[in-house]
């Protein structure tokens, strides 16, 4: 059995983070079968994060992203092709050109695309962007070196954030438009909302919130500006909408598997559920197309669109394609993820959405140098620094171990008040309720959760 | 033995050419109280916890009973390595501002032709000899060198600072038994001398343009505002003392380990790109940092089912966690390819090593060129003395005979 999972043909649909990773750590883990790497995009894997940060500060070049290798993985590539569907029965994928590529067993890790402007004529203009790809990030750093007289911005979640911090950067003149209170307010709350927007104002942004861009205008196909809801107008040259990612799940829609708009559900092992809910022996997912319980978090199902995510769902999906079942491995993973902008950096672990209080446990929102604790019903569910990476490790041990909200109130760098106060987040509805999972164990392999009974 | 023995016995010299069977039976008692009531910790999942964890507080005066003599005095108050946030991190701040990213990225890297000419010309002096000490010969000069052009002190000036940073070293040395008191004093006086050098070599540079630290300091001071006198004093003293003492020891112990382990060496002369890796198992196998002894908790800590009350002496065993069986396969094995290497060499957390990009890239420089030169070394006296230091732990000299060097 060992020994057959170690050979065979595997096909990896997605060729970025998450499927290159996936592809080495096969071939660490001994897979001496056939390795197929199938991407839509021509380039070879690269890494994303610099292309709303380095790449629009004119630092780095587009094409100069590419992720290193940590090992030869002998795949064979067919890049620039997509895939059209899967056959689960008859075990092949089939290509845009037609070709059937038959699997042993298949990892499904397609990601997800930028949500393009509703309005297609007026997504069409000279000067609307999306920002996704590095050939999105090239076209738009490009026209920023042309000095753009203003750049608008839709969507002040992190991409859009970055985006107007590289452009003030630059020393181009940007207004933000968001839906929402504040900046970032969707991922992180009201009260890291608040520093957002105090930045994004202190760096010289134009920032509206609480307004939709109801069209955008042009002339003879080039973009000239905006309307907001609010009535106002705006004049722009360059639109980039940041309106969040959708994830390519549309091309499975007649695989049968547990594919929608909210991703690809699999098992914490990240097999794939089919329709019915029946966990797949030869379907992997990961990556932000993945759609998976967490125990931490009362089982929920999460989709991340997380850099560390693909890389750690990525590793366990290739170590269970390879290994029999006592062998497999639990993606239990605590979420985290960074950014950097106006001059911060700010890092998160845990689910800062799954909480209804945070407290400020170390530094100050003034100094803008902090550490604030999210709960959610009296335990530690997540942990957002500002400047202040080097201490989420604690954090996350507090995460992981179900640690009573709020922490205790003795560390260094104290606040002279630590008051809870409402965390102020889209609120996490639909939970479920159950007993506290937490996780132990040091190792990989010896992960596990445990229940702790409480009432 | 007693568990409650064991920091005698790891700071006893007689141990120091090898303290990994105390630490092993450190690592067994878990956390070990001492006579003193100092807590010893050398497991390496409690250190990492210990090392992130907020409420562990690196200045003394949050101490039940504070080391007067670790408080500084008037006019020397304690550098950052001594502090807590926010203090520590404002001067950790402002002293990489001219050192690393995110304003200075490119420092290390500049550096990398200049070290690699100081290792050879070190190493051209030694054609005409057959025997050298190691640790005066090169492991010592190289990074004194490099230290004083990043810093921008005066080359020849050695002498003078080298006594002041000897007095220093030998004045935290924490040997249970002995009267510290006169060395505790010396040690003080050597601080002012050498915080007032410091500070009269920075006046000097105002106004002036050169990419030192010293000038960036008085020059540069950044957005926030830059070190007080008395700032650049006790920085500037930390990265001197730093920069000179430790990465002789990585050089030292290095080289130690790979004669030590001949097929290490022939590997490495093989190939020379898997110097860095081998670096950083150097860095866990004999680190030179082996602990450290200025950490308590702000209240009560558990750690590992011990209860170390608020304000108690907590000390790190670096070194010991690095051996940890619990999170290193076979960690007493010497094993230049070694992957999944977390160590504890530079530490971890907000106090991790400043100058760690300049130790890592010296240490590789350096061995590189040792293994590629030097024909057939070995180890005259083995072990070789060592310097007193049971925190700075490396031999005092080494000495090498070799067949021939290279081009």
């Amino acid at each position: 059995m060992s020994a057959d999972l170690k050979n065979g043909r595997i096909v990896v649909v997605g060729a970025s983070l998450a499927g290159l990773r996936a592809a080495e750590k096969l071939r660490d883990e001994g897979f001496t079968g056939s390795l197929t790497m199938v991407g839509e995009e021509s380039q070879l894997p690269y890494d994303r994060p610099p292309l709303s940060k380095q790449v629009l500060l004119g630092r780095v070049r587009a094409e100069d992203t590419g992720l290193p290798r940590r090992r030869e993985v002998g795949a064979q590539w067919k890049l620039g092709i997509r895939a059209t569907g899967v056959d689960p029965i008859g075990k092949h994928l089939v290509l845009a050109d037609g070709e059937q590529l038959p699997y042993d067993r298949l990892l499904i890790a397609t990601g997800t695309r930028a949500r393009p402007w509703p309005n297609p004529g007026e997504g069409a203009l000279d000067g609307v962007f999306t920002l996704r790809t590095s050939d999105d990030a090239a076209r738009l750093a490009e026209r920023f070196d042309a000095g753009p007289r203003r750049v608008l911005v839709i969507g002040a979640g992190f991409t859009g954030s970055e985006i107007a911090s590289a452009c003030r950067e630059r020393g181009l003149e940007v207004t933000v438009a968001e839906r929402g209170p504040a900046p970032l307010v969707g991922a992180l709350g009201g009260a890291l909302g608040a520093l957002a927007a105090r930045l994004q104002l202190a760096h010289g942004v134009d920032l509206r919130c609480g307004v939709t861009v109801t069209a955008l205008n042009g002339r003879n196909g080039r973009l000239t500006g905006a309307e907001l809801s609010d009535g106002s107008r705006i004049e722009a040259d360059v639109a980039v909408v940041a309106l969040g990612a959708m994830r390519n799940t549309e091309w499975l829609a007649a695989s049968g598997l547990a594919a929608g708009p909210r991703g690809l559900a699999c098992d914490a092992g990240c097999r794939a559920f089919d329709m019915y809910g029946i966990v797949t022996d030869d379907v992997f997912v990961a990556g932000d197309v993945a759609r998976f319980p967490h125990p931490l978090f009362e089982y929920q199902m999460l989709s991340l669109e997380h850099w560390g995510n693909a890389v750690e769902q990525a590793e366990v999906a290739a170590h269970n394609m390879v290994n029999p079942g006592p062998l497999r491995r639990p993606h239990l993973a605590v979420p985290a993820f960074w950014s950097s902008q106006f001059g911060l950096n700010i890092k998160s672990v845990g689910v800062p959405t799954f909480s209804d209080q945070v407290v400020i446990a170390q530094g100050s929102l003034e100094e803008r140098r902090l550490v604030a604790v999210y709960g959610y019903r009296g335990r530690i569910t997540a942990a957002v620094s500002v400047n202040r990476a080097k201490w989420l490790e604690h954090y996350q041990r507090l995460i992981e171990t179900a640690a009573p909200f709020p922490p205790e109130p003795a560390a260094v760098d104290q606040p002279a008040s630590s008051t809870p106060v409402p965390s102020d987040v889209p609120d996490p509805k639909l939970l479920s309720h159950g007993p506290t999972v937490a996780l132990t164990g040091h190792q990989p392999d010896r992960r596990l959760t445990l229940m702790r009974w409480s009432g | 033995m007693a568990a409650d023995t064991l920091y005698r016995r790891i700071t006893d010299h007689a141990n120091r050419a090898d303290p990994y069977p105390l630490y092993a039976e450190l690592r067994e008692h878990g956390v070990a109280r001492q006579e003193d009531g100092t807590y010893l910790v050398g497991t390496y999942h409690e250190i990492a916890e210990l090392l992130h964890d907020p409420r562990i507080s690196s200045d003394q005066r949050n101490r039940t009973n504070p080391d007067e003599f670790a408080l500084g005095r008037e006019g020397m108050p304690v550098s950052f390595i001594g502090l807590d946030d926010p203090e520590h991190d404002r001067l950790r701040r402002i002293a990489m501002r001219p050192f690393g990213p995110p304003h200075t990225p490119g420092r290390v890297d500049a550096l990398t032709g200049e070290i690699a000419k100081v290792a050879e010309q070190l190493i051209d002096s030694f054609r005409d000899r057959d025997r050298i000490d190691l640790v005066d010969d090169f492991a010592y000069p190289l990074p004194v060198t490099v230290i004083c052009r990043v810093l921008g002190v005066p080359r020849e000036d050695e002498p003078r600072f080298h006594a002041w940073s000897q007095t220093i070293i030998d004045s935290f040395d924490p040997t249970p038994g002995t009267d510290p008191t006169e060395r505790r004093r010396a040690g003080l006086d050597a601080r002012s001398a050498m915080g007032e050098y410091l500070g009269d070599l920075a006046d000097h540079r105002r106004g002036r343009q050169s990419d030192d630290l010293l000038t960036a300091f008085v020059n540069d001071p950044g957005p926030e505002g830059g070190f007080t006198r008395e700032e650049l004093m006790t920085t500037s003293v930390l990265l001197l003392i730093a920069g000179h003492e430790t990465t002789v020891n990585l050089i030292t112990n290095g080289m130690l380990t790979l004669l030590r382990h001949p097929e290490a060496l022939d590997l490495l002369r093989r190939e020379p790109a898997l110097m860095p890796r081998a670096v950083e198992e150097l860095l866990r196998y004999e680190p030179p940092v082996q602990l450290l002894p200025q950490r308590s908790p702000l209240t009560d800590v558990e750690v590992a089912g011990v209860t170390v009350p608020k304000g108690s002496p907590l000390i790190l065993v670096l070194a010991s966690g690095n051996r940890d069986p619990q999170r290193f396969h076979d960690p007493d094995r010497f094993d230049p390819t070694r992957q999944d290497n977390q160590h504890f060499g530079f530490g971890s957390g907000v106090h991790s090593c400043f100058g760690a990009p300049l130790a890592r890239v010296e240490a590789q420089i350096a061995l590189t060129e040792l293994v590629r030169r030097l024909d057939a070394p070995r180890v005259v006296e083995d072990p070789p003395p060592y310097r007193r230091s049971p925190i700075l732990r490396g031999p005092r000299h080494l000495l090498v005979e070799y067949g021939g060097t290279r081009p």
